[in-house]
């Protein structure tokens, strides 16, 4: 069995360990096994920590031994964005800045995934401080595409995703602040989602932006997506901004599948012109399909949505610029110029110079300007006004309909190095995932085939309202069961096998 | 950094040709069990960065939680000063980079303070003029994180700049600040080093009253800082004001506003403009010095704390508060004065000798009013002062001082035995009673004790003994003087005085 083990999912791999069809150790190691093999090329992951991940299998094969109950994801191993801390293993948030920094505490959602039975198997690649849509901005280099090596896994949660469509892990946990974990997903061919605002702890996810940044799942399908989403959320009093509700019932509602008489709205503002063709004859596609399970599809405007993502870039880098004021050499992390001759205001200055990267500096003195007496009105100011009403337009759409589709991405996969050098082309890969942070509503990307002009992924968004998360679920699995019916195999089954001589060759032909 | 000073202005002759303003902001570091946004204990002198945690300490990916305790305290501090309470609030970031502030930012309230437009009565006390009441309003009240402390090792200043190397301790890092803050204080003329005096005890002790903090100005508990400006009497325009920062004791308040006044004075005597700056308050001369100017002022970028939520205080909890706030000083002083049934002089009297608490606790120990401030005003006062301490310094409780006052009504002591116990007392040999034992001081109350001492002094007085027997009472005094004599002082000159006068009748 153990050949097959990363091919299984998280709902089967967690059934076959309380079975003791097979031990949490030998699913541990396989995944371990599949990074040794592959991880060279997909370069998903920052840090590998085979002694964490076996220690918590083991301890999850002694409990099975001892009889006692089982978490539910008991034995089903997880890659971790670097971006939680983790009390065992680094955590790099993709910066030089803290290189090798080992958090003394332990975020939330890591230490209830822990709870649930999950097995750490490392900490994977990502935008530094979770800023682009690629990797590239990893201080430590970017993560590929296992569809095509060549291309960017989308980000910020792109080691995440490539580790998960790589069958690195069967679940990944990202965050997503503009889209980070809807897009990569996408452009993966996987699932991920971003739960409603509030609905999964941000405490000891290190901060991008504040208001915005919100943990969530990566998983290869609906089922494993929800199970992850309902492992990992839920009330924290640590997180003041942590919603005090039950988790919406995110696993029955992928496994309910059913769309009948669901009002779907399409986004008019979120499509036409900028697209890539192949993305929106898929799209299109998969709104015909949703109207032929049942489902009622009407048309909706949400004329706010084009002054998202400008609002986007000034609330963001706004808080960014505030929230990582405290890298600063003084206490942990990176301490560049400290030679006993300079002033601390020096080396505070000469280590944040070192430490921090083009695109994570860009941000900064975007957001420190836009803060600026004299200029808070007319940025940070009108941006918040902004985003008002984008939350009226989520409103008044949700009267319409009872989740919202667009595609998740305007394209594929784009190449490695292509947007490197054009910050607005790179923003634009979240044109159609910002909104739903700007309102904090619900929102995920599901795969609905592959590009006809690239094939390459694509990914169909559904958004549900706050709170709403189960919908979107719903809706997904419903989807997703249609298409895999429809091919007769997942997705990711077309995706090139990658120990193989022939993704090294697809690969050096791209380069 | 170096500063032509003028001579400074003779203080008489500045507040004759100009109207001081003053404010002043005070940070008040609440006593709450724990800190503002997490679970550390707000403790002082605990070993360095051992209260500590990953929220107060700023890590990457921790997140703050309010205190409510601390959410309701600046409520009751702002009820007591008669403020409006916001129905919805929010914090702030205050943005700038200092090592004692472990996010590089604080969080604070800007634009959204909780309590705002109160004003608190003080009653200004100087030599040689009558008590002066002057309502200072308060502009807001508003809640805040400290920061870390440092401390500059090396270099003359004690400042960061020259020092040898910097150390932080963070244990005070997120102990819940409130900063009160009042509007320009005008018309206190002369006055004013003592009107900013005034107000800070009397904030202090409402603030004491309400139980929200220990205000120990020597641990930085209640700090100051304090603005001056001038305008020429008779103008309404106010000069460039002055923020003179970290004054921390009552009477570094008065002084640092004198010397601002006699300063500013001498800078407008001399045709130049008073820089708006912040200054340092020098403790041992008594002078300010120049620190940040307004041109160099720091631009916080302030904007909502986005990790936390807003506060929506609930207004009955609000009047629930309001009506559970303790007796305030000055109400309470006004029951006391009417208790006590004293004029406006002798209650300004107690009030000045630091003796209202003293004369009010023993009073509650059982002495009369008179008695109590009698003790302390009087003998007491005498010994503090020779001392050079304060009353409450004294190492004798209001208690033990009660308890004196009862053996005199007794008749166990008089005036003079009962100094001869404080003595005891104040050096430290037990309780009054024990005392009283040890050194052997309780009245002769034994009439055939006293009767030999009466008839020995008839016996060796007999021409005074046939005065008294002939009707001349008045010369019974020799008598008693001899009997107090014989006695070592320790006999009650009134029972003496009718043993005497039975056996001569």
């Amino acid at each position: 069995m153990t050949a097959d083990l990363t091919s299984l999912t998280a709902a089967e791999l967690a059934a076959a360990v309380a079975a003791g069809e097979v031990s949490a150790t030998e699913v541990a190691r396989a995944h371990l096994d599949k990074i040794a093999a592959v991880d060279g090329r997909v370069r998903a992951f920052l840090h590998v920590s085979a002694d964490v991940a076996l220690a918590a299998a083991r301890a999850v094969d002694a409990r099975r031994a001892a009889g006692e109950p089982l978490g539910p994801l008991a034995g089903v191993p997880v890659a971790v964005k670097d971006v939680y801390t983790t009390a065992d293993m680094p955590t790099t948030c993709g910066s030089r800045i803290l290189d090798g920094w080992l958090p003394p505490y332990e975020s939330t959602v890591t230490r209830r995934l822990r709870g649930a039975g999950a097995i750490p198997l490392g900490k994977t690649n990502m935008d530094e401080f979770a800023m682009g849509s690629s990797t590239e901005n990893s201080a430590f280099g970017p993560s590929r595409n296992p569809w095509d090596l060549a291309r960017v896994p989308g980000g910020s949660s792109g080691g995440s995703s490539a580790a998960v469509a790589a069958f690195e892990a069967p679940l990944a946990i990202g965050t997503d602040t503009g889209g980070s974990i809807r897009q990569p997903a996408a452009v993966c061919g996987i699932v991920g989602a971003k739960p409603t605002y509030g609905g999964s702890s941000r405490y000891g996810v290190v901060a991008f932006a504040s208001s915005l940044d919100t943990p969530g799942p990566l998983a290869r399908t609906v089922l494993d997506a929800a199970l992850l989403h309902e492992a990992m959320s839920g009330h924290d009093p640590c997180d003041s901004t942590s919603i005090d509700a039950p988790v919406p019932p995110v696993v029955a509602a992928a496994r309910q599948a059913d769309v009948a008489g669901l009002r779907v709205g399409v986004v008019t503002e979120l499509g036409g012109e900028g697209y890539q063709p192949g993305v929106l004859s898929r799209f299109g596609e998969a709104v015909e399909l949703l109207e032929s399970l049942g489902a009622k599809v009407v048309e909706v405007s949400c004329p706010h949505f084009a002054y998202a993502l400008p609002a986007y870039y000034l609330i963001a880098p706004s808080e960014c610029s505030s929230n990582l004021a405290r890298f600063d050499g003084m206490r942990y992390g990176l301490r560049a110029g400290d030679d006993g001759t300079r002033s601390a205001e020096e080396v505070m200055s000469l280590t944040r110079g070192e430490g921090f990267g083009a695109e994570v500096k860009r941000r900064i003195m975007l957001g420190t300007y836009a803060l600026s007496s004299g200029y808070y009105d007319a940025y940070y100011g009108k941006a918040q006004q902004v985003r008002t009403l984008v939350i009226h337009d989520f409103e008044a759409a949700f009267e319409q309909a009872d989740v919202l589709v667009s595609p998740a991405t305007p394209t594929t996969a784009f190449r490695i190095g292509e947007r490197a050098d054009d910050p607005m082309a790179m923003y634009l890969a979240d044109l159609c995932t910002i909104p739903s942070n700007l309102a904090g509503n619900a929102a995920l990307s599901v795969p609905c085939g592959l590009a006809p002009d690239d094939g390459l992924p694509v990914g169909l968004q559904v958004m549900a309202p706050v709170l709403g998360d189960d919908r979107m679920y719903r809706v997904a699995a419903a989807v997703e069961a249609a298409l895999v019916t429809r091919w007769g195999h997942p997705l990711l089954a077309q995706a090139p096998e990658l120990t193989s001589a022939a993704a090294e060759a697809r690969s050096a032909s791209d380069d | 950094m170096t500063e032509t000073t003028p001579r400074l202005a003779g203080f008489t002759d500045a507040v004759a040709r100009y109207d001081p303003v003053i404010g002043l902001e005070t940070h008040v570091e609440l006593g709450t069990r724990s800190k503002m946004f997490c679970g550390c204990p707000a403790v002082f002198g605990a070993a360095p960065n051992t209260q500590v945690c990953p929220v107060c300490l700023g890590l990457p990916g921790s997140l703050p939680v309010t205190n409510a305790a601390a959410i309701e305290y600046t409520i009751r501090i702002g009820l007591a000063l008669n403020c409006s309470i916001a129905r919805w609030c929010r914090f702030a970031r205050k943005n700038y980079f200092y090592p004692d502030m472990p996010k590089n930012f604080q969080i604070s309230q800007y634009d959204e303070p909780l309590c705002t437009d109160g004003w608190l009565d003080v009653t200004v006390h100087a030599e040689d003029a009558p008590p002066r009441q002057v309502r200072v309003e308060i502009e807001r009240v508003h809640l805040e994180e400290d920061t870390g402390k440092s401390q500059h090792v090396g270099g003359s200043t004690g400042r960061i700049h020259g020092a040898e190397y910097s150390l932080v301790d963070y244990n005070r890092a997120g102990i819940p600040l409130v900063e009160i803050v009042t509007k320009p204080v005008a018309g206190t003329g002369e006055l004013a080093p003592e009107a900013a005096r005034a107000y800070v005890t009397e904030l202090r002790d409402l603030l004491r009253a309400l139980g929200v903090s220990g205000v120990r100005m020597e641990r930085g508990e209640l700090r100051c800082d304090v603005n001056v400006s001038l305008s020429p009497k008779g103008s309404d325009r106010w000069g460039l004001r002055t923020e003179t920062k970290n004054v921390n004791s009552l009477r570094s308040v008065e002084r640092a506003v004198r010397y601002e006044i006699e300063r500013q004075t001498a800078v407008l005597d001399a045709g130049q403009r008073v820089t708006q700056e912040t200054r340092h308050f020098q403790e041992a001369s008594g002078t300010t010095t120049a620190g940040r100017s307004k041109e160099e002022a720091q631009d916080y970028r302030y904007f909502p704390e986005p990790d936390l939520v807003p506060i929506a205080p609930a207004p009955e909890w609000v009047e629930r508060l309001r009506a559970s706030l303790p007796e305030l000083p000055s109400a309470r002083r006004a029951r006391l004065q009417a208790q006590w049934q004293l004029s406006d002089l002798d209650m300004a009297a107690l009030a000045n000798a630091g003796a209202l608490d003293l004369v009010a606790e023993t009073v509650a120990a059982g002495a009369t009013p008179a008695d109590a401030r009698k003790w302390w005003l009087g003998e007491l006062r005498q010994r503090a002062n020779t001392a050079g301490i304060e009353l409450a310094e004294l190492a004798v409780t209001p208690a033990q001082v009660a308890r004196v006052s009862a053996l005199v009504a007794s008749g166990a002591l008089n005036d003079k035995l009962a100094r001869q116990v404080l003595d005891g007392v104040l050096a430290g040999e037990g309780s009054p009673d024990e005392v009283v034992a040890a050194r052997g001081l309780a009245v002769v109350s034994d009439d055939a004790a006293l009767l030999a001492a009466v008839d020995q002094a008839i016996a060796d007085n007999p021409d005074v003994a046939g005065k008294i027997r002939s009707g001349k009472i008045a010369a019974v005094g020799v008598l008693v003087g001899a009997v107090i004599k014989a006695t070592r002082g320790q006999a009650d000159a009134a029972r003496v005085r009718e043993l005497i006068l039975e056996r001569l009748s």
